[in-house]
């Protein structure tokens, strides 16, 4: 049996280690990403270009449903809790605010996480172990500049604009049930939209997913590289990567709500 | 003819978890020979490798390469040392997402200023060398095992290296590959006056190709000499290991005396 304390003090220790070494990874991508163009040894436009297609373009169906079918449901549990009050037409200002400021941010994080932070490390962890990043490393090319910072960017231009994709999509289901389930007036519930939502609502939004791209890529990418042990491997980081992905993006999420709306600023 | 080193290993240590992996290596290749390292598995000769190609860092000891001390160059000099030489990794390690043309082309494109359409004739150029040319739009995936060691091939000679590095080349192939194998590896060697070091522990392809022949054996070289002083030699390692004997000095099983007390508990 061994001794608790020492059992706890080797996990806070590990865990330290990693976030140490995960906030490397972040320092040189950042490092590549702005003195590659003067050292003409920047990622290559295609790859970033692929990588913000994948990323982007290709989770806009699986973004807009889970951002649709989320206003629906906001909308009619809101309707019911709000109809007793008579207040049906605050169903418009409630969908709006929650999705714009929470829903949108961290539902979208949470699909790309599954989605695009799964595919990074299965994708680098196999590149791992089969030898490639090394072979990246003896062509004198450099991993994080080859492979890490065509996905940090990918994730961190497309994150957001999918956020305010998912933004518009939550508040389209909402006016769906707001129209025809609730009968109220279309021109009245895109003016309480209006009078409720606030910049501050949709920008704290996208700043959010700026956060969530950063964690997502840096999370993705560091297990990939450090991948070791064959398929079985692949399979075991991949799953930390995405479990990893998940907590983090909460947890970030919790700081900076309380950030955004409960201190002084 | 004057013999000019190009690699020189000086009192290599490394320890990986306790256990001394290197102990003390001392090895010497000159320009323009074929230097084959042998060895059982797990001697250490793939660690060996990785010291020379800047892989891994000695824990004492020295790397030169080219009159440059691996050890104490920073990753930019290190960059250019890695340009002038090229590694076949015993998977050939191609880059499973470009085509074979875009593999060989990778190193021209990222640290040459040729242009395109010069790119593709050396491309051809390499391709034609391994009896691979027509086959640039086809992916690794649809490639047989020792066509991608062929391709690989290519690829460590494009940027015309002074050396190149083979692990395990014939590894896993049919006799008559290994043999087209081999019969590349001496051609570059004399036609591009390549100076070629191949890790290997397949002992037809060692006597076919070598000039000098050293043999690791738990961490340490036991033997180094030409083909024929090693063929003639009497160590009893390197006859046991030229030989294939199960009985030798390197015995498999372990000691009889406790093996009822382990079976019976």
């Amino acid at each position: 049996m061994k001794n608790p304390v020492a059992v706890i003090g080797s996990i806070v220790l590990g865990a330290g280690t990693t976030a140490v070494q995960i906030l490397s990874l972040f320092i040189q991508t950042v490092y590549w990403t702005i003195t590659g163009p003067f050292k003409r040894k920047f990622a290559k436009s295609e790859s970033i270009f692929d990588q913000m297609v994948f990323t982007g373009v290709k989770s806009i169906v699986i973004v807009f449903f889970v951002a649709f079918f989320t206003g629906i449901v906001i909308a009619m549990q809101s309707a019911y809790q709000l109809s007793r009050l008579g207040a049906t037409v605050y169903v418009a200002a409630l969908v709006a605010v929650s999705v714009a400021r929470e829903l949108g941010p961290v539902l979208t994080a949470l699909v790309i996480a599954g989605r695009i932070g799964a595919a990074i490390t299965a994708e680098i962890g196999t590149m791992v172990v089969t030898e490639q990043v090394e072979a990246l490393n003896t062509l004198a090319l450099n991993p994080i500049r080859f492979l890490v910072v065509p996905r940090f960017l990918a994730l961190l231009v497309m994150l957001p604009c999918l956020t305010v994709f998912s933004d518009i999509a939550g508040i389209f289901g909402g006016y769906l049930v707001g129209v025809f389930n609730l009968h109220i007036n279309p021109s009245l519930y895109w003016s309480t939209t209006y009078r409720f939502l606030e910049a501050k609502d949709v920008l704290t939004g996208v700043y959010k997913s700026v956060v969530f791209g950063i964690i997502i890529s840096m999370v993705g990418c560091y297990q990939g590289l450090n991948t070791k042990g064959g398929a079985e491997g692949v399979g075991k980081y991949t799953t930390v990567s995405v479990v990893a992905s998940f907590i983090l993006v909460i947890v970030a999420d919790c700081i900076m709500t309380a950030i955004f709306y409960f201190s002084k600023m | 003819m004057e013999k000019t080193p190009v690699i020189e290993i000086k009192d290599l240590v490394k320890i990986f978890d306790g256990r001394r992996v290197l102990n003390g290596v001392n090895l010497t290749v000159y320009k323009g020979e074929t230097f084959v390292l042998m060895g059982g598995s797990g001697c250490g000769k793939s660690t060996l490798l990785r010291h020379m190609i800047g892989s891994y860092k000695p824990d004492t000891g020295s790397v030169w390469l080219m009159g440059k001390n691996l050890t104490t160059l920073n990753e930019d000099q290190m960059d250019e040392v890695k340009k002038k030489f090229g590694m076949l990794f015993q998977s050939a390690a191609l880059f499973d997402s470009m085509t074979v043309g875009e593999n060989v082309a990778l190193p021209l494109r990222e640290h040459t200023k040729l242009d395109d359409s010069v790119i593709n004739i050396v491309v051809k150029m390499k391709l034609e060398l391994v009896g691979l040319r027509g086959f640039e739009n086809l992916m690794p995936s649809q490639l047989s095992g020792g066509m991608k060691k062929r391709v690989g091939l290519a690829r460590a000679i494009a940027m015309d290296p002074e050396i190149v590095f083979y692990d395990e080349p014939t590894a896993g192939l049919d006799p008559i590959v290994s043999g087209v194998i081999d019969k590349l590896i001496s051609d570059l060697t004399k036609k591009l006056s390549i100076t070629s070091v191949v890790v290997t522990h397949d002992m037809n392809s060692v006597f076919r190709i070598a000039d000098r022949i050293a043999m690791l054996h738990q961490g340490k070289i036991v033997a180094e000499g030409t083909k024929q002083e090693i063929e003639k030699s009497n160590n009893g390692l390197v006859r046991q290991f030229v030989k294939g004997d199960a009985d030798g000095p390197v015995t498999f099983f372990k000691d009889k005396g406790d093996y009822l007390k382990d079976l019976i508990g």
